[in-house]
């Protein structure tokens, strides 16, 4: 191919990219960059939902569903957690400031034989998790950030937070986790992503 | 090169910046040569990639402004003081250096002037672009179709092209363009001063029973607002070809 | 609920990416949507970009027309939301 020949090794000269601060690298996974602003991904409309509709619930593998109300869900015992956050389109963003419910609380005294979970939102989007990456002070239904409402494009009113997996996993706009004890692939997973998606792994695609 | 086939597999060509114009103070013009390109209709776009020495990539697409009878393909590039590609694009980049593209791309925001339907351009800010070309493949084909052009901007420094628009206007060919200004009302302006609305459109647009061919270029907000002012006049919302520019990306 | 469209493109921002998959010019070719029926250009289209993927929704009823991912040299396109899409042979 003449072209490929012709262009390969071509540099923009003084193009340096505007996003590339690899200082903290030790923190930083392979192939990210960090970030200070707070970039928005949406693969749809953004639902703006009042909280006297909003509802969180746990179902599937379990005896009795549970369901919590606006309400119910802020008189819940709170957490503030301090995170790096990994997408998978590249930015990482160092000491983000959350605060909301451990799905450990969530999910207290609950029996089931389920191994897999689907975190399931507002618009349709969902993400399959394993159930031992959501337990064990390891995710989080959260709905502030750094101190402040969880915006609508950034999740709000509440989100889901699994900080050690790559970010599609944190589902914006979330209603639920649903107990399974298969696993089911979610929006991205069952389109080229990653079913487990590992930052420290590079577990970006099927097949990492 | 007009009348080049566009179709096949894309394949990243060099173009050699020529010369830079500056329209605005956020806005300039680039004219490329380039030496293999397949010639493109009004309203297509290239794709651009920048390529840092340790292979990190960004890649943007533009509309085209040059009419396909140029001879040097021009892009209008507004700079984005948060974006990656745009401040290289209008900061950096200077006469004789080469740019990686790849087009003409895009089939359905073309206007290829064989038609005799009345014209309606609608452009917020650099979503002039695209209507640029279109306007000026007007000219060069000595088009007589009926035009019209409500062109929006936030200042009178921030309208790109308007000496050219003057002038293409003034032509007597059938081309009337009409400005409004959203954020300032110069002293013995004569144009709008305030967004698009239905009062507007209802005195520039063509009625719905002329089956005019309309074009909306702009900002997402814009374009859904002029697009919904123009179903609500009775615009059959399939004839509305409209084309958003992201608020994020540059 | 109320929705904010800031992030939505449309289907003429995707022309190059589906330029490489179908090797043809697609903003011109009509799909058929799997969950309304709504027969739609692919220049009109709605389209996210900024996301993992690419995501076509359907401007009708806002269902998922199209998935496209791109990494690793290798595409992963769903079209399940895409009943018929109907193009001009190059």
């Amino acid at each position: 191919m003449r072209d490929t020949q012709r262009l390969m090794g071509f540099v923009s000269r003084g193009f340096r990219g505007k996003r590339r601060d690899t200082a903290s690298s030790s923190r930083v996974p392979p192939g990210q960059y960090v970030v200070t602003d707070f970039p928005v991904l949406s693969a749809g409309p953004t639902p703006r939902v009042e909280v006297d509709q909003w509802t969180f619930s746990i179902e599937g593998e379990i005896d009795e569903p549970r369901r919590w109300t606006w309400k119910e869900f802020q008189a819940l015992p709170t957490e503030t957690v301090t995170k790096d956050i990994h997408c998978v389109t590249k930015w990482s963003k160092l000491d983000t400031s959350w605060k909301g419910v451990s799905v450990d609380t969530l999910m207290e005294g609950v029996e089931t034989a389920a191994e897999f979970t689907t975190i399931y939102s507002d618009g349709g989007y969902t993400t399959n998790v394993p159930l031992d990456d959501i337990t064990g002070n390891k995710a989080w239904v959260v709905y502030e950030f750094d101190g402040q409402p969880l915006q609508p494009e950034h999740g709000g009113p509440v989100r889901f937070l699994v900080p050690h997996l790559y970010f599609w996993k944190s589902a914006k706009w979330v209603r639920g986790i649903r107990l399974e004890k298969d696993e089911h692939p979610g929006f991205w997973e069952s389109n080229g992503y990653n079913m487990y998606g590992d930052p420290w792994r590079e577990q970006r695609y099927w097949g990492d | 090169m007009a009348r080049a086939a566009v179709l096949g597999r894309l394949t990243w060509q060099f173009g050699t910046l020529a010369e830079i114009v500056r329209e605005t103070p956020r806005v300039s013009s680039l004219f490329f040569d380039v030496p293999e390109w397949p010639g493109h209709l009004a309203g297509q776009h290239v794709d651009v990639r920048l390529t840092a020495d340790d292979g990190y990539r960004a890649e943007r697409s533009y509309s085209i402004a040059s009419a396909p009878q140029d001879k040097r393909l021009a892009l209008t590039v507004e700079r984005l003081d948060d974006g990656e590609v745009s401040p290289y694009l209008v900061g950096e980049l200077r006469a004789g250096d080469r740019l990686e593209l790849r087009g003409p791309i895009g089939g359905y925001f073309v206007w290829r002037g064989d038609e005799d339907r009345p014209l309606l351009l609608i452009g917020g800010g650099s979503g002039i672009v695209p209507l640029m070309s279109m306007l000026r493949h007007r000219g060069r084909i000595g088009s007589k179709t009926p035009a019209r052009l409500l062109f929006s901007s936030r200042t009178l420094a921030d309208v790109i092209y308007r000496e050219e628009l003057e002038h293409l206007g003034a032509a007597g060919d059938g081309l009337r363009v009409v400005h409004t200004l959203t954020r300032e009302k110069p002293a013995g302006w004569t144009g709008y001063t305030r967004r698009i609305d239905e009062a507007m459109l209802r005195e520039v647009a063509w009625p719905n029973k002329d089956s005019p061919a309309v074009f909306v270029c702009g900002p997402t907000p814009f374009v859904e607002a002029a697009a919904s002012l123009l179903v609500a006049m009775g615009h059959d919302a399939r004839s509305i070809k409209t084309e958003r520019f992201g608020a994020t990306g540059g | 609920m109320t929705q904010v469209q800031d992030m939505k493109l449309d289907g003429n921002a995707i022309a190059g990416l589906l330029r490489e998959i179908f090797a043809v010019e697609m903003t011109t070719a009509r799909g058929t949507c799997a969950s309304c029926g709504a027969v739609n250009e692919v220049g009109r289209v709605e389209v996210y970009i900024h996301a993992p993927g690419t995501v076509v929704r359907c401007p009708d009823c806002e269902q998922v027309l199209m998935r496209v991912v791109h990494g690793r040299g290798r595409y992963w396109v769903d079209m399940t939301g895409v009943r018929c899409l109907e193009f001009a042979e190059s």
